[in-house]
């Protein structure tokens, strides 16, 4: 059994299921400004009952990072240290105000308001920012600097789209005509983001090059930037046919532009493998000791399906349109 | 203060110091908060649905304090301490792992329907929510206690190629100090989530005078107090033995005894002085000690000398474990002095209550003295025995340590201020028009109705 090969995977899944479950809560804070105070009540009703569970998903992941291949957690964490940071006072700030912003007052609310805003804003970027470095084997300078604030920028319309989408699901009447509008929007950006940072990849790095124009498995690969292509337009589309009153199902636009991160994410594991660190680390150089990658190995497989369980449950709980004044 | 060691300590004690503060209140606030659910569902009383709503909301704003604190500590273990997980990650990671997968999703997903889901789910699934949340509060601390209990007192590890892994993962669990500090820590959790309770109903009380729910749970708060702070005494005394036994250095420090000898006194007071290695100005009780922690009063207690350079800093231990003690000394005289004036129903008088309300926040107080006695007692071990914290420092840079620790401080002073301001207002919320209320029929029950 090939222990490292099968936590990378682990990982993937939990990093993936991070990155969409967080992204759309962290896209709903970035689209507060664009509502009024009682569609911002609904907004964060819509995803109060989820938060503190999705972000519980990049904990898992950096503990997987930390326990399965601590070396590379060295590595990855101790060059991201400063992105890191912001990213972790940005949550901060965010999930606190998140409790705070409906306990308070006047001026309070407004403050805290902004800083859900500002914290969901911060985070995003720093997680984009983040895998810009990463991408390109945290090289300094200039360059790689500008593709790393392009990726950041990429992420923030990533989970604006997120975002925006799921409002499409949870809401109804004038947030959800606002929402089908910031999901085109959201998806105009995640279509330049992506777009550039196809095309800056493999320029700025040789190994996702080679990776990619190796003739003629090329051509199979094309099949990643088609299937994401056909999302996005499906993205577009039930958009337009839902503020039609045309029959699409309220969830197709979230379910496409989850399909999109899937895919980028698919393309991304792709380009890196076997590397944990790009050109330094592969997965089994990074390994820990077989014997506490079985143990937890063991536990997690009891204990993820019983998560998987109680996460459909919740959503189950939940389901429906959200309603203003979960907070009050 | 360019010293990367210096900073990364820092840094990352100031972290944990912050973190536990939350977890501390919630660990045992969840296990009050479903008393006060199955209370409201057994009477059906608004008043005890008022109070789990009240309640709720703290716990609820406690806990995202303790989560994304949390999160920031999952990062730290690698970028301060990567040493520590290149020789003892394959122990020390797994119970971490198990804590994650165990412990955090079960929380966090019930926590969602406990708060809101009161509507939608029938009342024995939301009763059951709130004790899952309850669990998982308590299982999480049961694995990070495990971790922090085996740096103390390793066993059932053994070594291969460099690395420190498990021989036996029971022996690892269960190791030496677990039982106690796991049961010590409990407990405080207890008392700081009961002083917290008795100390804003207290708040209340103040405000609104005839609140009878306030008054109800500052009984609720006061008697779980009066019950768990003398057991906390023999708990700790039991662990302190324990850590005689294991680590005797920690006890040379927590007692300042610098000297190897026999019939050593209980130092009371002193200001250690580690130049002259003496201690100034000190207030001893003779034979105290060595009666104390052998229960012989000739009996030989090792001094700080016996260790050579291998002991922690005196002043920060001995100071903080004297904070400590002197707190739960205090709580157990409060709280039964309370029980006692509250007893068949009575009001306590007001200067009781500003006590209580002045004792809010002493479990907080005494549960950072006790890790700053037990970690910095620790030192210089990052694992005792095994691996010397200075092994297992990163290589970040001192700047990047300086502008970080800034940033957590502020981010923390800014949250902390905010934290406190929103839980005074929300345990005083209405509280005005309950005491208005009130007035005409001057009846209690009018005013746990509303």
């Amino acid at each position: 059994m090939d222990l490292p090969l099968i936590f990378m995977m682990l990982m993937g899944v939990s990093v993936l299921a991070y990155v969409v479950l967080d992204g759309y809560d962290l896209g709903v804070g970035m689209l507060m400004p664009a509502a009024s105070a009682a569609e911002q009540s609904v907004m964060v009703s819509s995803i109060g009952p989820f938060w503190d569970a999705n972000e519980t998903w990049l904990v898992l992941g950096v503990g997987i990072l930390l326990v399965a291949f601590p070396l590379a957690h060295g590595v990855v964490l101790g060059a991201l240290y400063l992105p890191v940071v912001a990213m972790l006072v940005g949550l901060m700030f965010r999930g606190v105000a998140f409790e705070l912003r409906m306990k308070a007052l006047g001026w309070h609310r407004e403050l805290w308001n902004w800083l859900f805003w500002a914290g969901s804003f911060l985070a995003s970027f720093a997680q984009g920012f983040m895998l810009g470095r990463y991408i390109t084997g945290f090289e300094r300078g200039f360059g790689f600097l500008l593709f790393s604030a392009i990726v950041g920028a990429s992420v923030c319309g990533g989970y604006v789209l997120l975002g925006a989408t799921w409002l499409v699901v949870k809401t109804e009447g004038e947030l959800q005509r606002k929402a089908l509008g910031w999901s085109r929007w959201g998806l105009l950006w995640v279509a330049l983001g992506v777009g550039l940072v196809s095309l800056a990849t493999p320029m700025v790095s040789e190994t996702v090059r080679a990776k990619w124009f190796d003739f003629p498995r090329t051509l199979a690969l094309m099949v990643l930037p088609a299937a994401c292509l056909w999302a996005g337009f499906i993205v577009w589309r039930s958009t337009g046919r839902i503020a039609r009153h045309q029959g699409s199902p309220d969830w197709q636009p979230f379910a496409a532009a989850v399909a999109i991160f899937a895919i980028s994410f698919l393309g991304l594991a792709y380009s890196l493998y076997p590397y944990v660190v790009i050109d330094r680390l592969t997965i089994w150089e990074a390994a820990a000791h077989p014997s506490s990658l079985k143990v937890v190995l063991v536990g997690a497989a009891i204990v993820l399906p019983f998560i998987v369980a109680y996460t459909a449950i919740s959503y189950r709980v939940f389901r429906g349109k959200a309603k203003g004044g979960l907070y009050d | 203060m360019d010293d990367p060691l210096l900073l990364a300590r820092a840094q990352f004690g100031l972290n944990i110091a912050f973190h536990i503060l939350f977890p501390s209140l919630t660990i045992a606030l969840a296990w009050i908060l479903l008393g006060f659910r199955v209370a409201y569902h057994r009477t059906g009383e608004a008043g005890w649905l008022k109070t789990y709503k009240l309640w709720t909301k703290i716990f609820a704003l406690t806990f995202a304090m303790g989560v994304v604190t949390g999160i920031v500590m999952s990062f730290q273990f690698g970028t301060n301490w990567p040493g520590f997980m290149n020789r003892v990650g394959a122990i020390a990671g797994p119970l971490l792992g198990y804590e994650v997968l165990t412990a955090f999703f079960l929380e966090a997903t019930f926590l969602g329907v406990m708060l809101f889901g009161m509507n939608r789910v029938p009342p024995w699934a939301h009763i059951g929510a709130t004790a899952l949340v309850a669990a998982g509060t308590s299982l999480s601390a049961f694995w990070i206690l495990a971790l922090n209990s085996w740096m103390q007192t390793p066993a059932g590890h053994v070594l291969d190629a460099g690395q420190w892994i498990a021989g036996d993962w029971i022996a690892v669990i269960f190791n030496p100090s677990f039982p106690y500090r796991f049961t010590h820590m409990m407990i405080a959790s207890g008392l700081t989530a009961s002083f917290v309770v008795a100390g804003l109903s207290a708040w209340r009380l103040l405000k609104a005078p005839a609140d009878a729910m306030a008054r109800r749970t500052l009984r609720v708060g006061v008697l779980v107090a009066a019950v768990l702070a003398p057991v906390q005494a023999v708990v700790g005394d039991f662990h302190g033995l324990n850590t005689l036994e294991h680590q005797p250095a920690k006890i040379a420090a927590m007692e300042a005894i610098w000297h190897t000898e026999k019939g050593v006194p209980l130092v009371l007071f002193a200001v250690p002085n580690a130049k002259t290695r003496t201690n100034d100005y000190a207030i001893e009780i003779p034979y105290g000690a060595s009666l104390i922690l052998k229960h012989d009063a000739n009996a030989e207690l090792q001094g700080l000398d016996a260790f050579g350079a291998d002991h922690p800093p005196v002043a920060p231990v001995f100071f903080a474990f004297r904070i400590m003690v002197g707190i739960g000394v205090l709580m157990i005289a409060v709280s039964w002095f309370t029980a006692w004036v509250t007893r068949r129903d009575a009001q306590a008088p007001r200067w009781l209550l500003w006590t209580l309300a002045g004792f809010t926040f002493s479990g907080w107080v005494a549960t950072v003295s006790g890790w700053i006695v037990t970690e910095i007692g620790r030192q210089p071990w990052l694992v005792h025995g095994l691996l010397r914290t200075s092994e297992a420092v990163g290589d970040i840079s001192g700047a990047e340590l300086g502008v970080s620790l800034t940033g957590y401080a502020l981010t923390y002073a800014a949250l902390f201020a905010a934290y406190m301001v929103v839980l005074t207002h929300m345990a005083g919320e209405g509280a005005e028009a309950a005491a208005a209320k009130a007035l005409p029929g001057a009846s209690p029950a009018g005013a746990a109705a509303d």
